[in-house]
């Protein structure tokens, strides 16, 4: 099995709440041997956008051969994408990068922290770890998205900055007031989020993994748009840079400086 | 019908190659592409030291194309004659080393540690306009284009390939200098120098202020150079700049390229370049045309 480059149709296009999407498109090759965390490049069909966007995975239908992608538009490419419609194609390239390390979850609890457009990888994430999958998600406010499927998929607690539902603040004051308890932390979201989820972890010695983004154009490894810092001298660059498209975009927070 | 090429007496199965920085070393690209089906293949520069490159954002999209101002990041020579080479020695395609340095000094020496590596041409980058040393400052004035030539040639055993940039005000002139410093061939344009302004944040789109613009939306500035340097000078040039298809790219070779490069279309379509091999072969099948060198700088 290997990353493809397919023409892709969605199968269901669905606004989650203000900005916020969702799409099902139907990708056999890359579904079937997707993992959670994961992400794929969406092109635009307009050829004045030449780069792809990358999005991470929501959910993987493996026996019907689809993917989920809930995103957030933030430009032109994304705009474009939300106003799909089932039967409308994209090309498609993936699947991406390296997913959570499931293993490390397997018969554990498992705390995974999604912040904002960072909390739907959590939702395939927290379906197939074999372990105790505490949610915890941040949004800005009660447009609360993905919340009955994090629901059945784990224990969900939810932080919202106005608010208006669970606890007022982010996901680290949500983690704190509720007295979460767990052996390793799956997160991704926002960098200021995930520089705190690192300290925090690492405060508590609890083995840290982040999913990371940042501007990519290959999506592959080639071009080292993506690169994020590294702790040591990486093994591929000689460098301290890690390419997040092909490294990660799912790092151990020791491994990352934020 | 024939396909290959010759420069500066390196024999390519055929005019297509990547464009440094666009491509790795290759290995990224070889799940998508079969390297053997390249004219060669363009590494990523490659300095006598390993570079950290420029802070991040890197890249950013513009109109048909974008800016990107990397910087240069890679592993030092060492690192690429140990892993990079090995690698493309496994494929049938030439192997052409582009190379970067921020003194005089720091491209001899890494002309002089590939003398006897085996790879068939150096592309000497006196043409990056993202690092503050070296690259384009050795690209903007004649005197030092020939100065830079003439000593990379003493020391290289491969032809060189000197690589042009496009941020001078006449580049015939660049491209007379290299010649008369004895560059064996041409290779143009390296980006354009521009800017993108984020009007949400109120800051520049990437984090070098300036980046090199490359895309579809330079092919005509990039055809016209080509030209006016066939024009000018003897020896054979390596046309690039947004090539995406086998259409652009006999654009160039018209226009007098003997050669070409696919860059960021890899980006767009991680297929580009056995694409435009292929949309080649039928454009000659389609026309009955013979030898593809029937076709370098037939319009004039």
């Amino acid at each position: 099995m290997a990353k493809v480059k397919i023409k892709s149709t969605v199968a269901e296009q669905k606004k989650l709440a203000e900005g916020i999407y969702s799409m099902w498109l139907q990708a056999e090759e890359i579904a079937v041997q997707a993992k959670p965390g994961q992400f794929i490049s969406v092109y635009s069909n307009d050829k004045s956008r030449v780069l792809p966007r990358p999005i991470s995975i929501c959910e993987i239908d493996r026996e019907q051969g689809k993917l989920r992608i809930v995103y957030r538009v933030v430009g032109k490419g994304t705009e474009e994408f939300s106003k799909a419609s089932s039967g409308d194609t994209f090309e498609i390239l993936g699947p991406l990068g390296n997913g959570f390390p499931l293993e490390e979850a397997k018969g554990k609890r498992v705390l995974m922290v999604g912040g904002g457009i960072g909390v739907p990888p959590m939702l395939q994430t927290a379906k197939e770890a074999e372990a105790e999958a505490v949610i915890v998600s941040g949004y800005r406010n009660n447009d609360l998205f993905l919340k009955e499927e994090l629901e059945n998929a784990g224990s969900l607690y939810i932080a919202t900055e106005d608010g208006s539902v669970g606890t007022k603040g982010n996901v680290l004051d949500a983690i704190r007031e509720n007295g979460i308890q767990a052996d390793v932390m799956f997160a991704c979201g926002p960098t200021p989020m995930l520089r705190a989820l690192k300290q925090y972890a690492e405060e508590k010695n609890m083995p840290c993994w982040i999913s990371m983004e940042e501007k990519m154009a290959c999506g592959i490894g080639a071009c080292l748009a993506c690169v994020c810092q590294s702790k040591n001298v990486d093994a591929h660059s000689h460098v301290h840079n890690k390419r997040i498209c092909k490294d990660g975009p799912v790092f151990l927070s020791t491994e990352v400086e934020l | 019908m024939n396909t290959k090429v010759n420069l500066a007496g390196v024999e390519l199965k055929n005019p297509v190659m990547t464009a440094s920085g666009t491509f790795g070393s290759g290995a990224e690209y070889s799940e998508f592409v079969d390297l053997n089906q390249l004219g060669a293949v363009v590494t990523k520069g490659v300095a006598n030291v390993p570079w950290p490159g420029n802070p991040t954002p890197r890249i950013a999209e513009t109109y048909g194309g974008m800016l990107n101002a990397i910087g240069l990041q890679n592993p030092g020579i060492d690192v690429f004659c140990e892993r990079d080479i090995p690698f493309l020695k496994k494929y049938d395609t030439k192997i052409i080393v582009n190379v970067c340095g921020k003194s005089t000094e720091d491209y001899c020496e890494v002309v002089e540690r590939l003398a006897d590596e085996p790879i068939d041409m150096l592309e000497i980058n006196i043409s990056c306009p993202n690092v503050k040393e070296g690259g384009i400052a050795f690209g903007q004035d004649p005197k030092a284009v020939e100065a830079i030539t003439r000593e990379v040639k003493k020391y290289a055993k491969q032809p060189v390939i000197m690589k042009l940039s496009p941020n001078v005000t006449d580049i015939t002139v660049m491209a007379k200098a290299a010649e008369a410093g004895g560059a064996d061939v041409l290779s143009l344009i390296n980006t354009l120098t521009g800017m993108k302004i984020d009007i949400n944040r109120r800051t520049f789109a990437i984090a070098n202020k300036t980046g090199g613009m490359s895309g579809p939306c330079v092919k005509p500035v990039a055809v016209r150079m080509v030209y006016q340097v066939a024009q000018a000078v003897k020896v054979p040039i390596i046309g690039m700049g947004g090539i995406s298809n086998a259409e652009d790219a006999l654009e160039f070779i018209l226009a007098g390229a003997t050669a070409v490069s696919i860059g960021t279309a890899n980006f767009t379509n991680p297929y580009a370049t056995a694409e435009t091999v292929r949309g080649m072969e039928e454009y000659m099948k389609k026309n009955n045309i013979e030898d593809i060198g029937s076709l370098i700088g037939a319009v004039r």
